[in-house]
């Protein structure tokens, strides 16, 4: 872990995450107005200082309605790939130590899921749900498993004929124990880089849901249901488009920063 | 005899290889062939051959690490074969294994403590503080202190790993050890250390060895009695004096004067 901090790349990226992370939990305190509040005295103001970042067609204030939105679009991502991960890591751990027919099965179940363009999925799912953000966050993390599965397998499978794995079988270690002694935390390091890799990618389907307006509903604001509102008048109100899409841009740049940045420091082979 | 105390007949294990185009075809690659051999309480039987000679396999399918397609495995006058799940485990207790690389041997993220406690532990044996009693002692046996056991692998040497791996085959009072290649990953002045430490805690412990090895200077150090393999056969067995100075197979021949400072011996028996 010290190499881990000690990389650039996961040091701006670990400071862009803790920053907005900061920014959502404060949200309440350091919110100059209440985010749903209307106010059609001051419809599309540009930004200004009493305004950070203007205001939207129904004179809410934007600053406000990000930080707010900031907390939903990191909460998707956390229970989503949490999810994602957990299916993955059982199925994945299942797949590569049972080997066989289970395997088999396990794995065509993920080229079957990997071949639905899951974006697609996800839209018809909502169609028929509720577009809640509960349900987002499910949906998400159900569809979203298969790379998990496949990286614990694998991690699984090489692990599995490792020497100290033998040696604990040899001392008569059960396979729970192998499980979970020996072999799940020894394939931690990819598991923690995919999953950061993996809130990236959730956070834009969910501003992606909420863009297309399956996704969080409004007066909830969400980065991507702004954005939505933005499109409206974004030839004369271009605060309204851009500061969620930059926010969403820089969040999604930390993730990966994170995650790569952890990559390069866990993992020796990719060392220069 | 009463006093064999491992005995293998028939050992035969092989392996499917998907061959041909679009792997269509499979060919079998055969690691063990009828292997059968027998140890002899409190001595060493070397095993020796060269790498793909199916040792390691041999040493696998002993201890039912690896399932066997044929053959019988007769320790402590039962058939480890037909064991399975908590019978095996508790047979097995009895018999235990030092691995040939002592940087994979060792679980990265377990404590020295841990990793050689772990095997009482699962057998339930002792209370916590009678087993950390035993880790101890196993550990200053080996030439490890107390402060070593909250140290993580990787803080050792390959010598010390080793000894880190002995501790734990043997904190367990096995009967008999199988060695996979324990010193061929260490330095000469470390192989050496090792060696004598084994054959030290065999006179002590009263063990019988199982040794695995290709170097045949390191063989002719331990062992009692010699096994040559080939291509999963046992191609020649015998006392190791009678082995090294008489070899009768023409594969033995060329093994021992594949020793470097032999090649006299080789141009005499040509």
């Amino acid at each position: 872990m010290n190499r881990a901090l000690s990389n650039p790349l996961a040091q701006w990226g670990f400071a862009i995450i803790a920053t907005i992370l900061v920014l959502a939990a404060l949200a309440p305190w350091i919110a100059p107005y209440d985010p749903d509040a209307i106010d059609v005295k001051s419809i599309l103001l540009a930004p200004s200082t009493t305004h950070w970042m203007g205001t939207d067609g129904l004179g809410r204030d934007v600053f406000s309605r990000m930080l707010f939105g900031a907390r939903i679009s990191l909460l998707v991502g956390f229970v989503a790939v949490g999810i994602a991960t957990f299916i993955g890591v059982i199925l994945g751990a299942i797949s590569g130590f049972y080997r066989g027919w289970i395997d088999v099965v396990i794995m065509r179940l993920v080229d079957i899921m990997l071949s639905i363009p899951t974006f697609f999925l996800i839209l018809a799912v909502i169609a028929f749900l509720t577009p809640s953000i509960w349900n987002i966050m499910i949906v998400i993390g159900l569809t979203s498993w298969m790379g998990v599965t496949r990286l614990v397998r694998a991690e699984f499978l090489s692990l599995r004929e490792r020497e100290y794995v033998l040696a604990a079988e040899t001392l008569g270690a059960r396979n729970f124990r192998l499980i979970f002694r020996h072999l799940l935390p020894n394939s931690l390091t990819p598991i923690i880089v995919s999953t950061v890799l993996g809130i990236a990618s959730a956070v834009l389907v969910e501003s992606s849901l909420s863009f297309l307006g399956l996704g969080v509903q409004p007066p909830q604001a969400s980065w991507g249901n702004i954005l939505t509102d933005g499109k409206e008048y974004i030839q004369f109100a271009w605060w309204l488009s851009a500061f969620p899409g930059m926010a969403i841009l820089i969040t999604v740049l930390g993730y990966n920063l994170l995650g790569e940045g952890l990559r390069d420091a866990l993992d020796p082979r990719t060392k220069s | 005899m009463s006093d064999i105390i491992l005995s293998a007949t028939g050992l035969t294990k092989t392996y499917q290889q998907r061959s041909g185009r679009f792997g269509f075809g499979s060919t079998v690659v055969k690691a063990l062939d009828n292997v059968s051999l027998q140890l002899k309480q409190g001595t060493t039987l070397a095993v020796v051959g060269e790498s793909g000679s199916g040792k390691s396999t041999l040493a696998r399918c002993l201890l039912q690490l690896l399932p066997l397609d044929a053959g019988q495995v007769i320790f402590e006058h039962v058939d480890l074969a037909t064991l399975r799940g908590d019978a095996l485990r508790a047979a097995r207790r009895h018999l235990q294994m030092v691995f040939q690389d002592p940087f994979a041997s060792l679980n990265p993220r377990m404590r020295v403590g841990e990793i050689v406690g772990e095997g009482l532990l699962i057998h339930g044996m002792g209370s916590a503080a009678e087993r950390r009693e035993r880790v101890l002692r196993m550990l200053q046996r080996v030439g490890l202190t107390a402060a070593d056991m909250l140290k993580f692998p990787h803080e050792f040497s390959g010598g010390q790993r080793q000894r880190i791996g002995i501790a734990r085959a043997l904190v367990l009072e096995p009967r008999v050890v199988v060695c996979d290649e324990p010193v061929s990953a260490l330095d000469v002045s470390i192989q050496a250390q090792i060696l004598l430490l084994l054959k030290e805690l065999q006179q002590e412990m009263g063990l019988s060895y199982l040794f695995i090895s290709h170097d045949l200077r390191v063989v002719r150090h331990v062992a009692d009695e010699v096994v040559v393999m080939h291509h999963g056969r046992i191609v020649e067995q015998g006392g190791v004096e009678q082995l090294y100075s008489d070899p009768q197979q023409e594969y033995t021949r060329n093994l021992l004067n594949s020793i470097p400072g032999r090649h006299r011996a080789a141009e005499a028996t040509n």
